[in-house]
């Protein structure tokens, strides 16, 4: 049995780079077929569209979807895992799994994402620097091959194709459901501290020091100030609350559960977009508000602080139709020059949104292709009418290569083929494997021919 | 494949050394481009202008192309396909301006002329088209000209066939809908060219740079028609519905 296809035009979050595919959502039964059906264009997989560039667009091929119900998940409460179809998302799964005292091991800046884009792309959160990315902690998926047998793969089974699967983009074969570790946790909330520095040195120091003794970590740093002010940042560092630290009213329902959407942007922004007037809203809310430099022990429930965008629907409209890329690398610890330089030089030209995001990473994990390697993560938003955006990208492209850093494949949707080339210095044992377990080219994606992964 | 900002990786010219066709080239070229393939008879004389365009993470050929060996379209396509990949740009260049006396005196050569113009365009459209549906992506650049707008005495061989030509495209574009595919034609007024060398300027003349610079701008906000200079658009919404006793002695060239 195959599902009927229907010709689609498909973007990714970032609304850039439109191509035509013939799209259709699948189970687990009938994806078999549609792999064997598949034309000369190739399929790749897509979740819920959330990769900003083009990953999950196969111009004139098939572009399939995984109906996956969560109510098939299994949850093993003894071992703190949960089993999943692929195409479940983690919107989805933490509505049964945190009222029964569980997290997701690593959680992105959206929930909006599925279980098998998590695994694809190796996501990583604010947690990386003590527990790595969302592969660290799968301990097995059934990947479907090109020549339409299943295999099981985890660390210690067939190993390299498990690794080149993590962070491997969907390249390597269709991910049909997972088990991956989860995080105990006695209540829904979280105990954040705030730190609010007055320049990048101020930020590197606090990161440098305090990062290891909360869970999660990140900074929000503002591009409108310059020269001594550059990199005035407010730095969250956050752990999940204990019983111990909850009001008497949480404590009743500590697990208490209800993510809001508390409104949708509607289609018709206007095409300048709105998202810097916005952005720079909430930042100078933020610095502004007369509180102490250091704020410690406030509560804040898992949407408030993982997720506050997930609040706002379709925000990716505030850019206007010209759309917008998301621009995020890493650079070694040691490149703090380099990353000095290019806030400064993102801050002067004016073409992003004046709130960027810096985050320490941890150790790599195993995976050729898995974007995280020690060092300092920048991301930065930018509209992608502004003027010079592009030959910007292009210098910050050298500067963090240069540096020994990457960019992250989920986000791309402007570099080049030498870019990633000398970003991911593995790349080429990555493609044996990915070439022994798909000889005639299957898997195929707008990114993978953008970029030459294939 | 287009990158978030517009930047194209592959380009193919047909008609490989026509100087409007290669400022547009100039222009699409930026740290993204990778191959660059120019269309041209006499592939062997180009080597200059390989020479010029080229720069490190680029390849740019010459490649033997007779726009006027229709038979010979889709084989040509298909190997530049089968070597470098998906096309972004194609860039439809090839044209005859011809004499109109000499057209008037040897019918047969202004049949040739409008093979080329027409005949062979619809032809290359047709299999650039299909290339592109078949990819899910794709742009055709199309240089029509201001020529087939309305059609004067000094030059009716070639304004017909560009009328022709304009035509075609406007339906190619319209079926091309909903493809991934799409059609941008160009209506330049006389630009300095090795077609327009030592002839009178028209009113309005321009470069090849100014064309492209124009085509470059529509084809990245998604127009489907575009005229060099602007201008022409409003000059020639006057011209059109001129009576013909006027129009017929008006100086144009
Ligand atoms: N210049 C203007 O004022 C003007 C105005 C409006 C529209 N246009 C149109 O713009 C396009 C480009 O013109 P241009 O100004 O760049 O002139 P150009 O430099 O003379 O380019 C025309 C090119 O067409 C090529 N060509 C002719 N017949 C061919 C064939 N059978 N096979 C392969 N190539 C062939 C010529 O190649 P060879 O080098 O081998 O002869 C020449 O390189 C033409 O379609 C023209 O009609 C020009």
């Amino acid at each position: 049995m195959k599902s009927d296809y229907s010709q689609s035009r498909l973007t990714g979050w970032g609304l850039t780079s439109p191509s035509y595919a013939r799209t259709a959502k699948v189970s687990h039964s009938e994806v078999g077929e549609h792999v064997k059906d598949s034309s000369g264009r190739g399929i790749v997989m897509r979740g819920l569209g959330r990769s900003y560039g083009d990953a999950a667009q196969n111009a004139g091929g098939t572009v399939l979807t995984l109906a996956d119900s969560v109510a098939q998940a299994v949850l093993d409460t003894e071992q703190g895992t949960l089993t999943v179809g692929a195409g479940v998302s983690l919107h989805d799964l933490l509505q049964i799994i945190v009222p029964r005292g569980f997290f997701i091991p690593v959680s992105p800046g959206t929930r909006f994402v599925t279980v098998g884009g998590a695994i694809a792309s190796d996501i990583h959160g604010k947690n990386h620097h003590l527990e790595g990315s969302f592969g660290n902690h799968v301990r097995r998926l059934s990947l479907l091959l090109a020549d339409g047998t299943v295999k099981e793969l985890g660390p210690d089974q067939d190993a390299p194709l498990f690794w080149a699967t993590v962070g491997g983009m969907g390249l390597t074969g269709i991910i049909l459901d997972a088990t991956f570790s989860l995080i105990r946790i006695e209540s829904s909330r979280c105990i954040v501290n705030t730190v609010r520095c007055k320049n990048i040195d101020e930020l590197f120091e606090e990161m440098s020091h305090g990062d290891d003794e909360h869970r999660y970590s990140v900074a929000w740093v503002d591009l409108l100030a310059t020269g001594a002010k550059l990199g005035r940042s407010v730095l969250w560092r956050g752990d999940h609350a204990r019983l111990s630290d909850l009001s008497t009213k949480d404590a009743i329902d500590p697990l208490h559960y209800a993510p809001k959407q508390i409104a949708t942007v509607p289609a018709l922004v206007p095409s300048f977009g709105l998202v810097n007037s916005w952005s720079s809203a909430i930042f100078n809310e933020l610095w502004l508000r007369k509180e102490p430099r250091r704020k410690v022990g406030t509560i804040k429930n898992i949407p408030a602080y993982f997720h506050p965008l997930d609040a706002i629907g379709s925000w990716n409209r505030l850019y206007g139709r010209g759309g917008f890329l998301q621009y995020q690398f890493v650079v070694p610890f040691g490149q703090e020059k380099t990353l000095r330089r290019i806030i400064e030089m993102v801050a002067v030209s004016k073409t992003a949104s004046p709130l960027v995001v810096l985050k320490r990473f941890g150790q790599s994990n195993p995976g050729p292709m898995s974007f995280p390697i020690p060092g300092w993560t920048l991301t930065v938003d930018m509209s992608c009418v502004a003027s010079g955006v592009s030959e910007l990208l292009h210098s910050l492209d050298s500067m963090v290569v240069e540096a020994g850093g990457r960019h992250y494949l989920a986000k791309d949707a402007h570099t080049t083929p030498s870019v990633i080339r000398r970003g991911y210095p593995r790349l080429d044992e990555w493609k044996a494997i990915q070439r022994a377990v798909d000889p005639s080219g299957v898997w195929q994606s707008d990114l993978a021919r953008r970029l030459e992964l294939i | 494949m287009e990158n978030a900002v517009g930047e194209v990786q592959n380009v193919l010219l047909l008609g490989g050394r026509s100087e409007i066709g290669l400022a547009i080239v100039r222009k699409l070229l930026s740290p993204s481009a990778r191959v660059v393939t120019l269309a041209c008879r006499r592939p062997d004389e180009a080597a200059e202008l390989t020479q010029s365009l080229s720069r490190t993470g680029l390849s740019v050929e010459a490649v033997s192309f007779d726009a006027a060996d229709t038979a010979g379209h889709k084989g040509f396509l298909a190997d530049v396909v089968a070597r470098h990949g998906d096309i972004d740009v194609a860039i439809l260049a090839f044209g005859i301006l011809g004499d109109q006396q000499n057209f008037d005196e040897d019918p047969q050569s202004a049949v040739s002329a409008v093979h080329t113009n027409y005949t062979a365009s619809v032809s290359a459209a047709l299999c650039l088209a299909s290339q592109f549906r078949q990819q899910g992506h794709g742009k055709l650049i199309v240089l029509s000209s201001v020529a087939g707008e309305r059609v004067r005495k000094a030059n009716f061989v070639y304004g017909s066939s560009k009328a022709g030509l304009d035509a075609f495209c406007q339906g190619l574009a319209d079926s091309l809908e909903g493809s991934g595919a799409s059609v941008l034609i160009v209506r330049p007024g006389f630009v300095h060219s090795a077609m327009t060398a030592g002839m009178k300027p028209a009113p309005f003349s321009t470069t090849p740079e100014v064309v492209a610079n124009l085509t470059v701008k529509a084809l990245n906000a998604g127009q489907r028609m575009v005229w060099t200079p602007g201008i022409l658009r409003w000059l020639f919404m006057v011209l059109r519905h001129l009576p013909g006793p006027l129009w017929r002695r008006l100086p144009l060239g």
